[in-house]
């Protein structure tokens, strides 16, 4: 994901963008990039729509969600979408299908695409109709590595990583329960 | 570190490095004969462990295709992964967590004391415990396991303490930081435990034993062992009489080898054993090399297992530390009143955030799933390992449609649970959800088993050749001169981690074998 500070230059919403985050994504589109003011981050799509970034993006906090979590980790857990479809058509068509599949359950029953179904209650329940489907199938499988392997996440779970290079536990703790 | 040429009939070739192959091509050559062995994974040292679950994973792990069939969930989650072992130097003692246990008198005769259970195909094994002891106290001896030979037993983590406290609780008397190969002060060269808490990773100080530091360097450095990393054995050939005279492998540029043999052991941990002997077919022996009472590939067991997490208020941090020092005994006896036949031990575990992604329950989403993460810091964790039973439908079979890139068929893994098994594991999720709930826990998930790390009975022992493959020395009963030296020769499971008797058995058919050889008798 490329780190762009949209908080400095231009960083104002425009009045579209406001009306886009008005109807309940964090996330704008705005040609072929997503932007996301609230985390400052931005995130150029190439060979997928953006709108459909957008949509995995939903759709990757609603099958792992983590409160704490910013949307950018969910973000870094499904780009790779977006380069495999510039070279594999029949991953981007997977997507896109299956994307579009479920924008069109979602306008079928709460009248909007999926990232703007409100409760995700109802972006679950829309989510379990698909979760046989080979789409669903592989962005959740992905997901596990994707999501909880990203180094970044691990501090906000609690888990420290690698523990060698900084002396082991043997002095930093592997016995320090105390509330037992 | 010697050179072998590969015409040279004189040696013993050992197909695989692990803990017993490693064990036995080391024990021959500290006896003077000489050995190749033939590794088909890559020798990575010490200083290339990584402390990072993932990619330590694809550093060590067989990898290569497999398949699966059977109603265990391991079929549906990870249909291509059957087992989590290594192909390394070293084998799956680079990965494992160093839980060394003996095995109890009544496990080596299970079909005399459980009789006759229905579907499982149990029979005693052709050795008792009296007759490995000497052997046990050797490999206790040699791979430093703590609470044997005057070591001392290894400090307690935070995970251990909750186990401790839990179990201690419910009145459980056998708990203690367990009997483990790994170094509570230095020993042999090797220092002693860092408390890194990647031991499953492979241990960066080298207190934990694996043939690839441990004993390999051993037998090279007596001039009489040549190991040949990424060498794949794909065929055993054998002459008119029937005896073997060598293997066909494919060496690190793909290059197909021929290196002759007086002896050769197989040691490829219970999957690719079965699967070579089966892949080793020929006119003579058409249902595959030592085949003849149809059991090669049968009886393939992966022990009773499964784990417990809980969920305390306040962090446990349970990953800090060894993986595995922590052992509650209390019901690996033999107790048909529980309702099943054999018992279970209760061990530590933890899995770092990534694995536990996986495996805490693979397939799952949503917030139930990702509450329990939320709680990762909270948690502490035991792994459950009993005793399974042998049943002949249980099998390592060859895939007639997957074939790996040398185009030989890929072994197929069949599973299904006994009975007996699934009313174990019921009982020790309850015990160990009772363990931590006596210590506060405000949630506990009894969890799935993962892919197997323990892969046993594929090649089992037996007094008749007509009930097994290979007799009390791992020597089959087809073919004089070819062995097996890993875990697929156990005849049963028991309810204790298998390297400590995979490693004994190693040590007393190098004796055995070394014997054979000097009397020219093999
Ligand atoms: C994560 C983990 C934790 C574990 N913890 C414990 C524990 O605490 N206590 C315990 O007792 N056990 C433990 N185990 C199990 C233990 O590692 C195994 O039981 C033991 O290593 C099996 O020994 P083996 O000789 O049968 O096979 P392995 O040690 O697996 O060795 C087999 C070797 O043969 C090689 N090979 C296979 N086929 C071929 C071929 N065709 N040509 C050439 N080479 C080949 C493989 O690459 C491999 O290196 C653990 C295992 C894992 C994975
Ligand atoms: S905890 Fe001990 S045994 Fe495990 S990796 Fe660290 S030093 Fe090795």
């Amino acid at each position: 994901m490329q780190e762009q500070h949209t908080r400095d230059p231009g960083a104002p919403a425009d009045p579209g963008r406001r009306a886009f985050l008005a109807s309940g994504a964090a996330i704008a589109v705005t040609g072929s990039a997503l932007i996301h003011a609230g985390e400052a981050w931005g995130m150029e799509v190439k060979n997928l729509k953006p709108e459909t970034m957008q949509t995995l993006i939903r759709m990757a906090r609603d099958i792992y969600p983590h409160d704490r979590l910013s949307d950018r980790y969910y973000a870094v857990a499904v780009k790779g979408y977006d380069e495999k479809a510039g070279s594999d058509p029949a991953t981007k068509k997977m997507i896109e299908d299956g994307v579009a599949a479920l924008n069109a359950a979602a306008k079928k029953k709460y009248g909007v695409p999926y990232a703007q179904v409100g409760w995700e209650a109802q972006r679950v329940a829309l989510l379990k109709e698909q979760q046989k489907t080979k789409f669903f199938q592989t962005v959740r499988s992905n997901l596990v590595v994707g999501l909880y392997n990203q180094k970044e996440v691990w501090p906000l779970f609690g888990y420290e990583g690698e523990s060698a290079s900084k002396g082991c536990y043997i002095n930093r703790g592997f016995n320090d329960i105390a509330w037992l | 570190m010697a050179k072998f040429d590969l015409n040279d009939d004189s040696v013993v070739v050992v197909v695989g490095s692990g803990a017993g192959g490693g064990t036995l091509a080391t024990e021959l050559a500290l006896k003077g004969v000489k050995v190749v062995c033939l590794e088909a994974g890559k020798r990575h040292e010490i200083e290339d462990f990584v402390n990072d679950e993932w990619a330590s994973f694809a550093q060590l792990a067989w990898a290569d295709m497999r398949t699966t069939s059977g109603s265990w969930r391991v079929s549906r989650d990870f249909p291509n992964l059957p087992a989590w072992i290594v192909k390394a130097v070293g084998g799956s003692t680079v990965h494992w967590a160093g839980a060394s246990l003996r095995f109890q008198e009544h496990e080596f005769k299970t079909r005399t004391v459980y009789g006759d259970v229905k579907g499982a195909n149990l029979l005693d094994w052709p050795i008792t415990l009296a007759e490995l002891e000497p052997w046990y106290a050797k490999a206790e001896d040699r791979m430093g396991v703590t609470r044997t030979n005057g070591i001392a037993g290894l400090p307690g983590n935070n995970n251990f303490k909750v186990l401790e406290a839990g179990a201690t609780k419910v009145g459980c008397k056998e708990v203690h930081t367990g009997r483990m190969a790994i170094n509570s002060a230095p020993r042999d060269g090797r220092g002693s435990c860092q408390q890194i808490g990647f031991c499953f990773q492979g241990c960066k100080s080298g207190a934990k034993w694996s043939t690839l530091y441990a004993e390999i360097p051993k037998g090279e450095a007596t001039g009489k062992l040549e190991v040949r990393p990424e060498s794949y054995v794909v065929r055993i050939e054998h002459d008119a009489t029937g005896k073997v005279t060598g293997v066909v492998y494919h060496d690190a540029s793909g290059q197909m080898q021929r290196q002759k043999a007086r002896i050769v052991a197989v040691a490829g941990n219970s999957i690719e054993s079965p699967r070579l002997l089966l892949n080793s077919e020929s006119s003579k022996y058409p249902d595959g090399l030592a085949n003849s009472s149809g059991q090669v590939g049968r009886n393939y067991m992966r022990h009773m297992t499964g784990s417990v997490y809980g969920v305390f208020e306040k962090p446990v941090r349970m990953w800090r530390g060894t993986t595995m020092a922590g052992i509650v005994r209390d019901e690996a006896g033999h107790d048909p009143k529980r309702g099943f036949v054999g018992g279970y031990e209760l061990e530590t575990l933890s899995l770092g955030l990534p694995f536990m992604a996986a495996f805490l329950d693979p397939g799952s989403w949503g917030r139930e799933f990702t509450t329990a993460l939320d709680s990762y810091e909270n948690m502490a964790g035991m792994w459950i390992v009993g005793e399974d039973m042998p049943q002949g439908k249980n099998r390592i079979t060859l895939d007639k449609n997957a074939k790996d890139k040398y185009g030989l068929p890929v072994a197929n893994v069949y599973f299904d649970d006994h009975p007996n098994d699934a009313a174990m594991r019921s009982h020790a999720y309850a015990k160990g959800t009772a363990i931590y709930d006596a210590v506060g826990a405000t949630r506990t998930f009894p969890t799935t088993p993962y892919p197997s790390t323990h892969n046993l009975g594929t090649n089992r022992m037996s007094e008749k050749p007509r009930d097994g493959v290979v007799n009390k020395y791992g020597q089959a009963h087809d073919v004089k001169n070819l062995f097996v030296s890993d875990g697929s020769q156990f005849t049963t499971g028991g309810a204790e981690n298998p390297t400590l008797t995979i490693v004994a058995l190693a040590l007393r058919q190098a004796d055995y074998i070394a014997d054979q050889m000097s009397k020219n008798i093999v």
